[in-house]
This record gives C-alpha cells, structure tokens and sequence, in this order.
C-alpha cells in the first residue's frame, strides 16, 4: 500500500519531467538562448489585427482580436506539425526518445503545451486588448476561452496527426501550406461572416475556424447570429476537436511499422 | 551474463524488397558488437528493431531475456540510441540538450544535470556545455549525442554509425571514448569502416543485402577467408585459377586471390613479371569483407587453359 502510494508519486514526478522536456526544448531554451523569436512572436498575430482595425477605422477592432485569438490556437497546431516533424526527420531526436523509458503522451503532451508557452507573449498582449476592447460579460470571457481551448485540441490534433505521415521537411511545408490556408484564409475569423457575398460564404463554413469565429463574434456584440446558429457553432466545433483527438490518439504510433 | 538472441528477423518495407532477411544470430550482450555493411545492407534496420523503434515484419529478438517485441517498454529503461544521423538541437547548448534527454527519461531536473556534468568528463566535452551547438565541431557535436546516451545509465548502448563523417582524429578519439566505455556497457555499433570494427569489436556480424554473411570474432571471420594472404588484382585482365587458395570476383568487379603465404609470393613474382598491378597483403578484415561479399564467377569468364 505504502510502497504504491510511493511508486505513484515517483511517476508522477518523472511524468513531470517528461512534459517538461518537451516545454523546455520546443520553447523555453529557445527563448533564452534567442530573445529575438521572443520579438517574433509577439507579433505574429498582430498583422492581420492592426490591418483590419485601420481599415475600419476601429469598429472591426474587437471582432479582430477575438480573431487573432482563435487565429493563435489554430497556428499552435501548424507549428506543433512543423515541430514534431522537425524534431522527428531533421534532428532524429524522436529515434532517441522513443528508445528509451518515455511516455509517448508525456512527449506529446509537453510539445503541445510548448506551443501555448511559445506563444504566450503574445496571448497576454491579446488578453490585455480583449479586456479593454471586447465587452463582454464574465461568463462572455470564459465562453471564448472554452472556445480557445477547443480549437486548440482541434488543431494540435490535426497537427500530431499530420507529422506522423511526414518524412522530410518539404512535406511537412507543404501540409502546413495547405493547412493554414483552409483554417486560416478561407474563413472569416478577423471580420464578419456577412462580408462575404453569399456563393463564397460557403465555403468559409468548411473551416472549423468559421464557427469559432461565430461564436466570439456573438460575443462582441457587434454581429448577431440566431440562437440556433449558435448552438450549431457549438455541436460543430466539438464534434470536429473531439473527432480529431480520437483520430490522432487511434493512429499515434510510438514504434514505427 | 545475458544475451542478445536475434530469431529469424525479417523486414520487409511496404513496397520493397527485403531489408533484413531471416536474420538469426545470438552473442553475449557485452562488450562490443560491431555489423558491418555497406549503405543499404540493413544495419540501422536491424538497429531500430532492437532499439523498439521499428517493428520487424516476423521473427523475434530478446536482449537480456527481455522480448524486444512483446516488451519493448521494459527494454527501453535498459537502452539508449544514438540513431544515424542524429544531430544536436541547433538551438540548444549540450548541457541543455543532455539534461532535456535525461528529463525525458524521466530524471529529476538536479539529478539530471549532475549526470549530465559527470558524461560530460567521461567524453571529455566539459568545455563545451555552455557553447551553442552551432559553434562546436562535427566531432564534438557527435560526442554530445553519445554522451545523453551515457549520462542516461542505460546498459546497452546502440550507436549507429557513431563515426561516419568524422576526421580521423576525432575518429581516433572517439574509438578510445568507446573501449573505455565498454567495460560497463554493451555496446552495439554499425559501421562501414572495416578498420573500425577491427579496431574496436569483440564479435563482428557483416550484413549485405538483407541477409548475415558472417558472424564472429576476428579471428573465426579469417577462419572462415581460409587463406592467411590477399592478393588484389587492379588491372583489367582475364583470370586464371590459383594453384592453391581461391579466386574472388568483389563487389567492385575486381579479382582477389586469397591464398597460402608461398603461394602468394610466387604468384605475386608472376604478377610483377607480366607488368600487372597488384596489391598483396595479410588478410585483414577489409579483405575478409570482400572475400566474403562476394560475387559469383561465371566459367566463361576464367582463361580455362592456364593456372597461375
Ligand atoms: N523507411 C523506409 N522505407 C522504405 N525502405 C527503406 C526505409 N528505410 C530503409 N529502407 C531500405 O531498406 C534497405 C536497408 O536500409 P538501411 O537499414 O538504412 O541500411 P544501412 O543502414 O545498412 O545503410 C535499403 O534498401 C533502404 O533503401
Ligand atoms: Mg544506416
């Protein structure tokens, strides 16, 4: 009983450092030994942001960072595919690990959570422009967090996913090509749906992102959507990270075949 | 003492050819083992096997009665690879990237850079800890990568092609780093330089193709060459039948002579007379290689009246 409760604990410690393996490698040490990628990414999401805002002379400015933000949790999962890859095929890093006593989840669990770390300079900017800009009331705040993390499960699935079929570094731009140009490009994240004339609106509803969007548009205030589109957004968006993760978790493979 | 029992290993990639062959072989798990091969004979297939990063299409193997197959989480506490190819992390300094592999492992972070220090002296790569990798040499980057696999205490050690690419000297350097080492490891290397496996191997195993040539000590390898001399025949020329010893067409298309020590001198003294370019020498394990990668002589091919 005793022995147990001690073994329990030593894991869960050495299931610590796992996780914190993957965090220090993918984002920390990167950060120290280079504060320069500190200054890139903070301004990653701010182009299309101060774009949209000039443009329209402010209005679109809450809507847009309600956008930046789901754009933030969406390039998580490009970067963890890229990364994976990188530290999979260019590096032969993932060869070592899997040769020796490390849980699989723990690996991947820290390299998705790298990503939130690497981009958390910029998210407390977002954070600090959300609470000025955006309006809303405190369950308005948590329901755009909730959608955050869910697009966040979404995306760092699909990416895992991807980096498992890639074998080198041209293939896994050429995902991150296509990827980020149906999540991100095509769907109105930083502006409203309805400024899109109607035959190309629907293609916007093939990106996940769409209904994000919708959701944390809503919650601006500044575009309404009926309480049934609402509750679709929701079932959609879910359905989608729920169904990814399952996918990612059933087609993981620790020892290659 | 255990053992690495390899048992009909077969590995067959969607869409190729076999990569691995029916491989069965058992020896001591110390030491060092070296497999020999050229590029695309199957060593760092058979070492991601082992290693449980690949599974193999049939057949078993077990290293210290622990099945590499069926239990491939309880080998993996008692190894650690250095694969081909490997390189450091480009941003990250060796102190950092030895004690992130050690993490991983599942170390504490303290204990971690303790061990990472103590790898550090045995490779002798303490000068270098805090450098970034970029600005560190071939030869010290490869030792960083050794070193994560030491410092992790893992028993059994699979370094693939660990030398590949390196000067002679870093070479030299690294070949004293590893006997020492293989005191308290066993050590399961891949290497395409023949002198290397000489040099360093305990048990050598010569892989082409898919399939085991050759498995042994130095010595039994040149047991099974037969002939104690290697002559090398560089010129283009038809070729007669040895009186005594064995004539070899290589890999190459080049013929060698393996043969008794008299014999090689009288057929050396004609060589030279009729203005052919030799080289003779004892058989070492370059010779062996050749001599046992070998390919088949067509009748047609021999000047069928003439010996030498
Ligand atoms: N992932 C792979 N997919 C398909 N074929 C492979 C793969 N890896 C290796 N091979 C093939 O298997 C054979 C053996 O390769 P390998 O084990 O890398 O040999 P070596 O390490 O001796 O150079 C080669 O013909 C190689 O092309
Ligand atoms: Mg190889």
């Amino acid at each position: 009983m005793n022995m147990t409760k001690k073994r329990n604990g030593s894991e869960a410690k050495s299931m610590f450092s796992q996780m914190s393996a993957s965090i220090l490698v993918n984002a920390v040490y990167a950060m120290i030994n280079y504060p320069i990628v500190l200054i890139s990414t903070l301004l990653a999401p701010f182009s299309f942001l101060i774009v949209i805002t000039f443009v329209s002379h402010g209005t679109l400015a809450p809507i847009a960072i309600g956008g930046a933000l789901i754009m933030s949790m969406i390039s998580s999962g490009t970067s963890l595919q890229g990364d994976l890859s990188h530290l999979k095929n260019d590096f032969k890093l993932q060869d070592m690990v899997v040769s020796s006593p490390t849980s699989s989840r723990m690996y991947l669990i820290g390299m998705a959570l790298s990503e939130i770390v690497y981009s958390a300079p910029a998210l407390l900017v977002l954070a600090i422009l959300a609470g000025i800009y955006i309006s809303a009331s405190a369950i308005g705040y948590a329901e755009i967090i909730l959608v955050m993390a869910i697009m966040f499960i979404f995306s760092i699935s699909l990416g895992f996913l991807l980096s498992t079929f890639t074998t080198d570094v041209i293939q896994s731009w050429a995902f991150t090509g296509i990827v980020s140009t149906i999540l991100s490009a095509l769907p109105p994240v930083y502006y409203p749906i309805t400024y899109i004339p109607l035959p190309f609106r629907y293609f916007a509803y093939l990106s996940p992102a769409t209904y994000a969007a919708e959701i944390v548009q809503s919650i601006t205030g500044l575009v309404q959507f009926s309480s049934q589109t609402l509750a679709i957004d929701w079932v959609v968006i879910i359905a989608v990270a729920v169904a990814m993760a399952i996918l990612a978790i059933k087609k993981s493979r620790w020892r290659e075949i | 003492m255990g053992m690495l029992v390899v048992d009909n290993i077969t590995k067959k990639y969607e869409g190729e050819k076999y990569a691995l062959h029916q491989i069965s072989f058992s020896i001591p798990s110390e030491g060092i083992f070296a497999l020999i091969g050229r590029n695309g004979a199957g060593k760092t297939t058979l070492v991601r096997i082992l290693a449980t990063q690949l599974e193999a299409t049939s057949g078993r193997a077990s290293i210290d009665g622990i099945d590499v197959t069926s239990d491939p989480e309880k080998l993996r506490s008692e190894i650690a690879c250095v694969p081909q190819e490997a390189r450091t992390v480009g941003w990250l300094t060796p102190r950092q990237f030895i004690v992130s592999y050690l993490l991983w492992r599942g170390f504490r972070y303290a204990e971690a850079k303790r061990r990472a220090d103590e790898a550090a002296r045995t490779l002798g790569i303490h000068r270098y800890m805090d450098s970034t990798s970029r600005k560190l040499s071939g030869g010290t980057r490869r030792k960083v990568l050794v070193a994560a696999a030491v410092a992790s205490g893992a028993r059994i050690l699979f370094l693939d092609e660990p030398t590949t690419g390196l000067d002679p000297i870093s070479r030299g350097d690294l070949w004293r780093t590893l006997m020492y080492l293989k005191k308290k490891h066993f050590i399961f290397l891949t290497t395409h330089y023949l002198e290397e496996a000489e040099k360093l191997a305990d048990k050598i195993g010569i892989l082409e193709n898919g399939k085991l040539m050759a498995l042994g000590t130095l010595q039994d390898l040149r047991d099974k060459a037969k002939f104690p001399y290697s002559i090398k025949i560089l010129s283009k020329m038809t070729v007669k039948k040895p009186k005594d010893g064995v004539l070899v067409k290589g890999i190459d298309g080049n013929y060698q002579i393996a043969t008794t020590e008299k014999e090689a001198y009288r057929i050396s003294t004609r060589l030279i007379m009729d203005g052919v370019r030799f080289s003779m020498n004892p058989m070492n394990l370059d010779d062996i290689f050749y001599y046992i990668v070998r390919k088949p002589i067509e009748e047609d091919e021999y000047d069928q009246e003439e010996k030498w």
